[in-house]
């Protein structure tokens, strides 16, 4: 069994806090370099879009008082920065009286949800097929075609979106359009609902799928590659087992560990990918939040769910990394390094 | 395909050493660098690219302006949903305020090229420099650009971009490159850190080092031509990378305003709800286009690996 060395471990912690505050920051500072009181000139923008603004002056005395706006620069850093501890961001501009914070908590579960799901698959099936594609006794017809399977994998996760979504649901009306559930059900642990639900997040799992588990499957390729030159390899062959036995038992098991360490490298690219497909498939996750916020120039929902993004992205990481040395136990970290 | 097979089993038969090629070797011809796989895949792009090139000679970009052309006309040999059939004057039709599509396209796709290639040519020109600081000093001046990478290479990019660009409105294809940039030096940096500290302790980098050779001579004469596939691979992963982000932003409705890009038109697509009036060739050209730029960019970064790992050139059979 692996372990952690403390040293590795603070330094690991360290980066993770370090990641976070830094993006905190500079979603803090980009506004402020626009020149201008940053609320009114949020409220401002949105007016002049929207045209007219109810509470305009109420969203702007909330903001101030809730900001210290008047209070000197640092200090509203140091607010912000406690905000984002308590996940408090304020109100959203475009919905007023909402908080952000609410925002996101309707959005998040949507998210985290078919991204767990869309990652899971394509991690199995992804990595099943890079194993085959070493494996000799893989049938010639399926070595064959695979590369072909591998050119969706090349193209950006939204125009798979884009394709599936016009020959699934527009032109055979297998799929619905958009949303995360039709309108008729009512939310809650019913089989219609749950039905519902995986209906409507077919297709934008599938688009998650179809380009990314070739990303595994090349990763795997190059792995198995190396293991099967292995001399433990020729030993289990000289010893006459069976040939499933070993493509499972010791070259699947030992090519997979650095995967998972790929795993947590892709999983910002991962991210970003979904927030796109929620947006075409109008999914009411995350991606579809931001896209709506940055239709009406609400700055405070994209500031608070960019943030969420990138720290759920980094605990995800954090994870994997600690968790890597007790899934491999080869690996031994060295403190401090 | 069948190229590339025929490729690597000359490679591999030559890497077996059967008694019938060994003469391969003495055939210039026989070089990993004519793979299959990467001459399709610069093929397609520079197809592309000379497509986009050429085209604006011939066609007139002009009709990439709004309100220059008829609206919502389909391509040549199809019908619209008003019934109206694609006129030559359009071939590849027009959409909801006025553009030849094929104008748009034209256009388009040497800016997407573009914001890839400055994207990736900066991250790139800022993970040589720190990578070989990181590698060649060590010191603190590892530990800082060390730190820095790991700090901020699990950021998505995606979301910090539309926070810059959201505050910023109008950007033109130079800045957003930049901006990308900014997220894509990290994987170079770690890439050519290894490398040149495992290259530090080969034969002919001490034999330099001996024989008096200045550290700046050491790191281009002596390191940085063993490290052309590898930064050649870098740099179509970043390209790949740093369009993937630009279009991420552009269909957001994010990009640059005041040229097309694919990006965009996708964006103006999606907004006018051109899938629900099936006008495909508005949003679908550019999808296809795009598509086909990043199969080329796959297919060369596979040549380029097999070029930089023979073992991938053994089993690609």
């Amino acid at each position: 069994m692996g372990r952690i060395p403390a040293g590795y471990l603070f330094r690991r912690l360290g980066i993770f806090v370090l990641t976070i505050w830094l993006a905190a920051t500079v979603i803090w500072i980009i506004p402020r370099l626009a020149p201008g009181d940053p609320i009114s000139a949020m409220v401002g923008r949105m007016a002049a879009s929207a045209g007219f603004i109810e509470n305009a002056d109420a969203i702007i005395e909330g903001w101030q008082e809730r900001f210290g706006l008047n209070e000197p620069l640092f200090n509203q850093y140091l607010r912000y920065l406690w905000g984002c501890l308590r996940f408090d961001f304020g109100y959203s501009l475009a919905s007023f009286p909402t908080q952000v914070s609410t925002l996101i908590g309707f959005a998040l579960p949507w998210t985290i949800g078919l991204l767990l799901l869309a990652v899971t698959i394509t991690f199995i099936f992804g990595n099943f097929v890079g194993a085959i594609m070493v494996w000799s006794h893989t049938p010639r017809i399926i070595k064959a075609l695979i590369p072909f399977g591998l050119v969706f994998t090349s193209i950006p996760t939204i125009l798979a979106a884009l394709l599936l979504l016009y020959v699934f649901a527009f032109l055979l009306n297998a799929f619905p359009m958009r949303g995360a559930y039709a309108l008729g059900v009512e939310p809650g642990l019913s089989w219609d609902f749950i039905w519902t639900v995986i209906y409507h997040g077919t297709l934008p799992a599938l688009a998650i799928i179809l380009v990314s588990f070739g990303y595994w499957a090349l990763g795997m390729r190059g792995m198995m590659i190396t293991v099967e030159g292995e001399d433990y390899i020729q030993l289990a062959k000289a010893k006459g087992l069976k040939p499933f036995h070993i493509l499972y038992r010791y070259m699947v098991r030992n090519a997979i560990l650095p995967q998972i360490t790929a795993f947590a490298l892709a999983l910002g690219t991962l991210v970003s990918g979904q927030i796109l497909v929620e947006y075409i498939f109008g999914y009411p996750g995350m991606g579809k939040l931001i896209y709506d916020a940055i239709i009406t120039q609400d700055f405070a929902v994209i500031q608070g769910t960019s943030y969420i993004v990138i720290l759920l992205t980094a605990i995800a990481v954090l994870i994997v990394d600690l968790a890597y040395p007790f899934i491999d136990p080869r690996i031994s970290l060295k403190g401090g390094r | 395909m069948s190229d590339a097979q025929m490729t690597s089993e000359a490679l591999e038969t030559a890497d077996a050493g059967k008694p019938e090629r060994t003469m391969g070797r003495f055939n210039k011809w026989d070089t990993p660098w004519l793979n299959g796989k990467l001459l399709t895949g610069a093929g397609i792009i520079l197809a592309i690219l000379v497509m986009g090139l050429i085209g604006r000679l011939v066609w007139d970009t002009e009709l990439a302006f709004t309100g220059s052309s008829p609206l919502n006309l389909p391509p040549v040999g199809f019908e619209n949903n008003r019934g109206q059939v694609g006129e030559w004057a359009h071939p590849l039709g027009t959409e909801n305020s006025g553009r030849d599509m094929l104008a748009v396209l034209l256009l388009g796709t040497p800016n997407t090229f573009l914001i890839g290639a400055i994207a990736a040519a900066a991250g790139m020109g800022i993970g040589i420099v720190l990578g070989f600081s990181s590698g060649f000093i060590g010191g603190w001046v590892d530990g800082v650009i060390r730190l820095a990478a790991d700090v901020t290479i699990t950021i998505p990019a995606l979301m910090v971009l539309v926070v810059i660009s959201a505050v910023l409105r109008q950007i033109d294809l130079v800045t957003m490159a930049l901006l990308i940039a900014a997220f894509a030096w990290q994987s170079p940096t770690r890439l050519i850190r290894s490398q040149v500290l495992s290259m530090k302790e080969s034969g002919y980098v001490r034999m330099a080092k001996l024989s008096g050779a200045s550290t700046i001579d050491i790191m281009f004469k002596e390191m940085l031509p063993n490290l052309i596939p590898y930064l050649f691979a870098s740099f179509i992963a970043g390209a790949t990378g740093a369009i993937l982000a630009a279009v991420g932003l552009e269909t957001l409705g994010l990009g640059p305003q005041r040229v097309p890009t694919l990006g965009g038109t996708i964006y103006d697509a999606i907004s006018a709800a051109a899938l629900l009036r099936n006008m495909w060739w508005w949003w679908g050209l550019p999808t296809v286009l795009l598509a086909l730029m990043f199969v080329g960019l796959l297919l060369v970064n596979l040549g380029l690996d097999e070029i930089a790992n023979p073992r991938l050139r053994k089993a690609s059979k």
